[in-house]
């Protein structure tokens, strides 16, 4: 029963920065954007919420450098493929290499030290609401996470004009800019919001989990999120129960290697599941994966 | 907003040339923000990453070996995009033909010298084609997006790699996660004494030529174009859409295995966990800088390789990041999709509506 416990307790710490990055790129894509810069924001938010805080020693202070970072990455991209309407795969996997590349660039130039780091910031503790262990002995991150910022969104895009609007400039930009939606600030703000969540994903895995930045420490991560989306079929909550299925199996994995006795079971296939079951879905909803109508389309008023 | 983009009537043809080298040179600039955030002079680090590489023999044959792997995924990349399939898959093409390299090339013992280096071509083609064939079936049969599908499947090359090298892989006598090393008949023998710079080059230069010839000077490259340019179009001019299609996705994984099987062949001798280390996504960087041309491409694998070993010497004089050439790259990438729209459209003062 304990070891139950400690998978699912696992689960929604694993799951955390997961159904971040998956949300901020719901976000982006039902407003007609593809954001392939995920990967690279959760990894700038990652470090540069790391060096903030360990530069002011306030975790605080790091956490909002990381949503700063998320929301300036996320309005390069938007120079690109919004204002310019730029080929969006390429400006993505652009931003993603830049910022992997400048986080790594400043770690070695600031920080002065490789691989093998060591340097540790105050994490954002644990919660224990009620006094009450177990599973429910989670960072706060996390309950706000699950209880408060993917509702909101949720209610956001559902319930809200702003959301509505992302929905409209992502089906139909003409029919929406026609009933008097800025098209193009809209698919802006879409992107901030989104690029704010990935990096805040990031900046979870160093602040809460590790308190320390290591190399390649979303390990992929970002393009689980992409799965994640199109598994989930552009819901938020689809999405959040996607990380969650996701992160139970590695979660399980890690806790029966540590058991010993498993090593026939190769956990780099539980590992792809994720990849898999995407492509899986994909088939099995084929023509009718409800893609955003606009998806990847830049909008030109002519 | 005061400026706006407007489509120009024809495209701006010397735009072709003055963009990219503006692109560079703009590149520069950002990027000597962060030269100098480290307090180094930008200048003698441009130098020492631009000029350095050509000044000794040692860099310079550095350079085309690390040319060798961007030629190639910049090559496959550029197949993919001119016939309009956006295959982002090349990283994990790469990695399942350098798993195919590394599966036969231990058991290639008694095998006359260019036969072996043949057969290793062949596997890393074969890998990468098999790697490239199920979205490109779910693309011409089921009509999915190749993008989302060609990108899954790179983490999940990745997650093989090591799967094979923590399970059955593993070298039973050290433990370390290598596969056994090739045999020397599988090895590509180096072109010039006393360097890296092995036969993949040629091997590189051989495909890098073949295809330039079947994408811009013949019937094939034209049709793929066709495709690329409108799919409809080409439909209604009776041309079989889905059959090009998956031609030009299956060469492009196999380019992109190849290229997997040189650094097996000629680098590594054997398949370890960072053998790529992104060498398949800096192709998409090496084909768009390129124009999405094979002599263009060609010319920004060179360019890419020069920055690569010139941020290496420049770490060593500067003490500065060799990250630096990540930095340089992934900006180069993204302001030269940004000023090659100025082929196609130019900014106009708005007038008020």
């Amino acid at each position: 029963m304990s070891f139950f416990i400690d998978v699912l307790a696992a689960m929604f710490r694993i799951s955390t920065p997961l159904a971040l990055g998956a949300t901020g790129e719901v976000v982006s894509e039902r407003s007609g954007v593809l954001n392939l810069g995920i990967e690279g924001t959760m990894y700038a938010g990652a470090f540069f919420g790391f060096y903030a805080a360990y530069q002011t020693d306030s975790r605080w202070i790091g956490l909002a450098a990381a949503l700063v970072v998320g929301a300036l990455a996320a309005s390069l991209l938007g120079l690109l493929t919004v204002t310019l309407g730029v080929n969006q795969h390429t400006a993505g996997l652009g931003l993603t290499l830049f910022l992997i590349g400048l986080s790594e660039f400043v770690n070695r130039a600031a920080l002065g030290i490789g691989s093998g780091t060591s340097l540790k910031v105050q994490t954002f503790g644990e919660l224990r609401p009620f006094g009450l262990g177990g599973v429910f002995a989670q960072y706060g991150l996390t309950y706000f996470t699950i209880l408060v910022i993917i509702p909101g969104i949720w209610w956001m895009l559902r319930h809200t004009n702003f959301g509505l609007a992302i929905t409209a400039v992502g089906e139909n930009p003409e029919a929406a800019d026609v009933a008097g939606i800025n098209v193009r600030r809209t698919r802006y703000i879409a992107l901030i919001i989104g690029g704010m969540l990935m990096s805040a994903g990031g900046a979870f895995i160093t602040l809460a989990t590790l308190g320390t930045f290591t190399i390649d420490i979303i390990a992929g991560r970002g393009w689980v999120c992409l799965a994640l989306v199109i598994f989930g079929r552009w819901s938020v909550v689809r999405s959040l129960i996607g990380a969650f299925i996701f992160a139970f199996v590695y979660a399980l994995q890690f806790r029966l290697r540590l058991l010993g006795g498993w090593e026939a079971v190769p956990f780099e296939l539980l590992l792809a599941l994720p990849y898999l079951a995407t492509i899986v879905a994909l088939v099995v909803s084929g023509r009718n994966a409800p893609y955003p109508g606009a998806y990847l389309k830049a909008f030109r008023r002519s | 907003m005061l400026l706006r983009l407007v489509p120009r009537v024809r495209p701006w043809r010397t735009g072709a040339v003055v963009l990219p080298l503006l692109a560079i040179l703009v590149t520069l600039v950002v990027s000597s923000g962060v030269v100098l955030a480290d307090g180094v002079n930008p200048l003698r680090v441009f130098v020492e990453i631009f000029i350095e590489p050509f000044r000794s023999r040692f860099s310079f044959l550095e350079v085309l070996v690390s040319a060798t792997p961007l030629l190639l995924t910049g090559t496959a990349v550029t197949i993919a995009f001119r016939s309009g399939y956006y295959n982002i898959g090349a990283e994990g093409q790469l990695l399942a033909g350098a798993i195919c390299a590394a599966g036969i090339g231990p058991h290639l013992g008694s095998w006359p010298v260019p036969t072996g280096i043949v057969a290793m071509t062949i596997a890393g083609a074969v890998g990468g084609m098999a790697w490239a064939l199920v979205p490109a079936l779910l693309r011409t049969k089921f009509h999915i997006d190749e993008v989302v599908t060609t990108l899954l499947l790179n983490p999940t090359a990745t997650l093989l790699v090591a799967g094979l090298l923590n399970g059955p892989w593993r070298n039973p006598e050290t433990g370390f996660n290598e596969s056994p090393r090739i045999v020397a008949a599988a090895e590509f023998m180096e072109i010039v004494d006393r360097s890296r710079l092995n036969f993949g080059f040629i091997v590189a230069l051989v495909i890098v030529t073949l295809a330039g010839l079947v994408l811009h000077r013949s019937v094939l490259g034209i049709k793929f174009r066709a495709v690329g340019l409108s799919r409809d179009g080409a439909r209604f001019a009776g041309l079989p859409v889905e059959g090009l299609l998956m031609r030009a996705a299956l060469a492009s994984g196999g380019v992109a295995g190849v290229a997997g099987a040189c650094l097996v062949g000629g680098i590594q001798y054997r398949l370890t966990e960072g053998i790529s280390g992104g060498l398949g996504y800096t192709g998409i960087i090496v084909s768009t800088l390129g124009g999405i041309h094979v002599a263009g491409a060609a010319c920004a694998a060179l360019l890419l390789a020069v920055v690569n070993v010139g941020s290496s010497s420049a770490n060593r004089v500067f003490g500065i990041p060799a990250q630096l050439g990540d930095v340089i790259a992934g900006t180069l990438l993204m302001v030269t999709v940004a000023l090659l729209l100025f082929r196609k459209y130019r900014f106009v003062l708005r007038s008020k509506l």
